[in-house]
């Protein structure tokens, strides 16, 4: 596949993909634009195979996202979460103490979810 | 080794992130342009018989839905994320409000059909909860059945299965042919991308 190609299948890819966006597809689908168009100039090879990375893994993460979202209000919604949710919010709170020290608190963050659910 | 069919069944239900609304003449719930995808407990029931073909145990997945003809997206959907073949059987406009015991009659009858060694569904659709087409099937069949499992494995014909109860886990083991129902923790259902749906948009599941 021609790197034009790839390009444009990822595209199409993050678009449909943007359909699930929690803060709504058409927000996702414009931001997504934007970040195609402001890449549209490259013409070095080794820098688009880059992009195209950068692109893939973004689709990862969203697909993570869409999973653990569901994976959550599934959880919510059929199990006794009252203990866990007192666990995470202790958790949490003490987190923002020290979120100040670090400065991918993010990822700290998103991996402590992780960790309690 | 052995390889089983297995039947699968995907539920067609309102997607789990729309907000519900009351419909004006209070007779259901606004169902018309809202968005649709296949229950989650019914995707964890397709992530493992995708996961038992990958490991060989199972060698043909077949993905039954009764519904509207919109169910025929949830069947591609399933069949994007690895079934082999899909099953149709399409419910006209006043059926669709079919009660677990009809679901299940139609199930026995496309066992009887089909003969899957093996029928997993998810444990219940987000928009009845009722918790009652897999029992239902099993005893209709006369097929021993596990609910909600957590844990599936399979060795000689015999399935060990960790239940999640109110107690907590229990652990039972059934020969097959089995009813199986899927509980959340199962497995992570795997997203259906794009190329895969395209592909199997030219694909047709039978009526």
């Amino acid at each position: 596949m021609t790197l034009r190609r790839s390009v444009i299948q990822l595209y199409k890819e993050l678009q449909y993909m943007g359909r699930e966006y929690p803060g709504g597809a058409a927000k996702f689908n414009t931001k997504c634009k934007q970040a195609f168009l402001n890449n549209s100039q490259e013409v070095d090879p080794v820098k688009i195979e880059m992009l195209i990375e950068r692109g893939r893994f973004v689709q990862k993460e969203i697909e993570a996202l869409y999973g653990l979202r569901k994976y959550r209000a599934m959880k919510h919604r059929y199990y006794d979460t009252e203990e866990m949710d007192l666990q995470t919010k202790g958790l949490k709170s003490s987190l923002k103490i020290y979120s100040g020290y670090f400065r991918n608190n993010e990822i700290l963050c998103n991996s402590n979810d992780l960790k309690f659910e | 080794k052995q390889w089983y069919q297995r039947r699968v069944r995907g539920k067609r239900v309102i997607d789990y992130a729309v907000k519900i609304r009351v419909r004006p003449d209070q007779l259901g719930v606004v169902t018309d342009g809202v968005k649709h995808s296949m229950n989650p407990f019914d995707e964890n029931a397709v992530e493992e018989a995708v996961r038992m073909k990958q490991k060989k145990i199972v060698k043909e997945i077949i993905v039954a839905s009764c519904g509207p003809s919109q169910a025929q997206e949830t069947i591609r959907t399933a069949l994007a994320m690895g079934a082999d073949r899909g099953i149709h059987v399409e419910l006209a406009k006043g059926e669709e409000a079919l009660q677990p015991l009809a679901i299940a009659k139609i199930f026995a009858a496309l066992v009887e059909k089909e003969k899957p060694d093996l029928v997993i569904l998810g444990k219940q659709a987000i928009d009845d909860d009722s918790n009652q087409t897999t029992q239902l099937l099993a005893g209709l069949l006369n097929w021993p059945q596990g609910t909600m499992a957590s844990v599936v494995e399979h060795s000689e014909g015999k399935l060990t299965i960790t239940r999640e109860i109110d107690g907590g886990l229990e652990d039972i083991s059934v020969k097959l042919p089995a009813v199986i129902s899927a509980d959340l923790r199962l497995n992570e259902p795997r997203y259906a991308t794009l190329p895969n749906i395209m592909r199997q948009r030219r694909r047709r599941s039978r009526r």
